[in-house]
């Protein structure tokens, strides 16, 4: 007897797509206006981004096994979000240099977590909880209560507004296709990304075959920081201003955006498709029950069950009795 | 005479660095707040730490059977709600007997759920509780919208003043909490629930009840979780619906301070009891030693990272010597 299966991504799309024709016939909806319709789907695949970006990191982390999970992705964000606000105060030039620190500071975060990992053996999930109780106290110590900065123009035109006015195709979305594919090339074509599967899968047999397990899981956590670095750059760049909760609540639907696509959590198996379908479908959820203007109580219930039910539907572990 | 050896401590009494850092902490905080010991500020600071102790002896529970609830700040919300709308400020005392009856059944309940799932469905614990999570504090957030109502003043107090013998009722419950544990450890089932955290494919070959086993895990966490809602409900007398979403991340770092390991069948509940402590004293310490507010979340979170790293870098050193 053959199982009816179907890919996690592709399931996750489907939902977002039944979910998104369903919002249709709400009164608020878009109902028979096509031009509305596909504005709005574009503005959910916009939103989508930062969730999707910030939940790359969280990818290969989980891939990565060994109950691997970062918890300081929040924080991260948060921290990245300030450094750059304060340091391109509204000018053009100084934008690279705050991407470089972005990144630089959050790949440093994520290096101290894998030490703390790899050789003080601490479980990534207290060590990252750890972590991102530091760097907020960090956050506080540098905010002290108000900063000042100001995005740069050239970063809310590269991030908020669309391609051309022709082309209604906001920028966040090329860079998140452009970035998906990288992540692809990073995780299904490279020797890291083979590395990496190999250690979610068995670090033993991975140390066997001359995969440098230290190294790789160090690097994974570097890799993580430096990704939730450059969520938090997106971010503020979209945002335009910076508070110390910003990316806060990023963290645990970044790791429900994984776990939705298909990912398991025990590491070895997962894509970054997956993820990018999953952050959509978790931005959609929230998003209808928004304009549904539901009170937050049943908000949370409906998310809750929600997620309940999708990995209900696929996020199963094999039985014992196989 | 045989020597000491740390190795062997570290092994055998997983508790055993719990309690050296319990012990560091008392002292710290002896020196800044000399009258610590005396009967009243003993009575206030441990029936502050109680309900963070029997949440994490409830998660313990969890995380020794090889999973993890992050949905015990949620039912703590639920039962702090229910008392708080159903007993009210001018309840009877048989009033609140009855609302505690059914607030221990709403703890049960909700750690049925996500056992069911989690035990029989199969899912993974982390996601799955992240999941219910929403929903217990969205059902806690339904019955108490905004913060309010709450439990008559007289009951409240049977809980902050009542000390038999001089000492604080809090003891008592963690001596009571103990003894049943170290009865449980030498049942059937205690052998039973390290088995199935230490490895649950095995335990399956030789015919532990796997799936019963990690299904009542989560109902004594619920329980627990419960009883940490009581507690908290009669120490601060209100209600509100967010009062556990913080608590759930501080138990699962209690259990680790406490020496019990996240990847499961390894330590015990007596640890997390000392760890929950302990991370009370820290905060006594960092609220008396008058550093700067912008400072406290930095310093606080640093002590607990160098107090999770400090098995692993004495590991790290002790195996550089040999």
């Amino acid at each position: 007897m053959r199982k009816f299966s179907i890919s996690p991504p592709v399931a996750a799309i489907l939902l977002a797509i039944v979910l998104f024709l369903l919002s249709g016939f709400l009164p608020n909806g878009f109902g028979n206006d096509i031009n509305v319709a596909i504005a709005q789907a574009t503005n959910i695949v916009r939103l989508a981004v930062f969730l999707g970006v910030i939940a790359a990191g969280q990818t290969l982390v989980i891939i990565s096994g060994f109950e691997g999970i970062d918890l300081s992705a929040g924080a991260v964000v948060t921290l990245a979000a300030i450094l750059t606000y304060v340091t391109v105060k509204g000018e053009d030039d100084k934008v690279l240099l705050a991407l470089l620190i972005s990144l630089a500071v959050g790949a440093l975060i994520g290096f101290i977590n894998g030490l703390g990992i790899t050789f003080l053996k601490i479980s990534p999930f207290v060590m990252t909880l750890g972590m991102s109780g530091v760097v907020t106290g960090l956050i506080i110590i540098i905010n002290h209560g108000n900063v000042s900065g100001k995005v740069a123009p050239i970063m809310t035109r590269l991030i908020a507004r669309p391609l051309s006015p022709d082309i209604p195709i906001p920028n966040a979305i090329i860079i998140w296709i452009i970035f998906g594919f990288l992540m692809w090339l990073l995780l299904e074509r490279s020797t890291f990304g083979k590395h990496l599967f190999a250690i979610g899968v068995n670090r033993v047999t991975a140390k066997l075959s001359g995969v440098n397990v230290t190294a790789t899981n160090l690097a994974v956590y570097s890799l993580a920081g430096a990704l939730a670095g450059f969520g938090g750059f997106l971010l503020v760049g979209n945002t335009g201003v910076v508070f110390i909760n910003l990316g806060q609540p990023f963290l645990f639907p970044s790791i429900a955006a994984v776990a939705v696509g298909g990912t398991l959590l025990s590491g070895g198996k997962g894509s970054y498709w997956g993820t990018m379908a999953g952050a959509i479908v978790l931005t959609l959820i929230t998003s209808l029950l928004t304009t549904m203007q539901m009170p937050d109580s049943v908000r949370r219930m409906v998310l809750g069950a929600t997620l309940l039910v999708m990995i209900s539907i696929y996020g199963r572990q094999r039985g014992f009795r196989q | 005479m045989k020597r000491f050896s740390w190795d062997e401590m570290m092994n055998r009494y997983p508790a055993f660095f719990a309690i050296i850092l319990l012990v560091v902490a008392l002292i710290i905080n002896f020196i800044l707040q000399p009258n610590m010991f005396a009967r009243d500020t003993l009575n206030s600071n441990m029936r502050v730490f109680l309900p963070m102790i029997l949440l994490a002896a409830g998660q313990a529970i969890v995380i020794l059977g090889g999973g993890i609830d992050i949905s015990v700040g949620g039912i703590v919300s639920i039962v702090n709600t229910i008392l708080a709308t159903q007993v009210g400020l001018n309840g009877s005392p048989e009033k609140m007997w009855t609302f505690v009856l059914v607030s221990l059944g709403a703890g049960i309940l909700a750690g049925a759920i996500n056992g069911f799932f989690i035990a029989f469905l199969r899912l993974q614990p982390i996601i799955t509780t992240y999941a219910t999570s929403f929903l217990y504090v969205g059902f806690a957030l339904f019955i108490l919208p905004n913060p309010g109502g709450g439990i008559p003043a007289e009951i409240a107090n049977v809980y902050r003043n009542t000390t038999p013998l001089g000492l604080p009722l809090a003891f008592y419950v963690i001596a009571v909490v103990l003894l049943i544990w170290m009865y449980i450890r030498s049942t059937r089932f205690g052998n039973y629930l390290y088995a199935v955290g230490g490895n649950a494919e095995a335990a399956y070959e030789t015919a532990v009840p796997v799936t019963w086993v990690l299904f009542s895990t989560y109902v004594v966490s619920g329980f627990m979780a419960a009883l940490a809602g009581i507690a908290i409900t009669m120490l601060s007398g209100s209600g509100n619906a967010e009062i556990g979403v913080p608590m759930t991340l501080t138990s699962i770092t209690a259990v680790v301070i406490g020496g019990t390991a996240l990847s499961g069948g390894i330590g015990g509940v007596a640890g997390p009891v000392v760890g929950a402590i302990t991370l009370g004293i820290i905060q006594n310490i960092i609220s008396f030693s008058r550093i700067d507010t912008w400072w406290e979340t930095f310093v606080k979170a640093s002590i607990i990272v160098v107090a999770l790293a400090a098995p692993g870098v004495i590991n790290l050193l002790r195996r550089k010597k040999v």
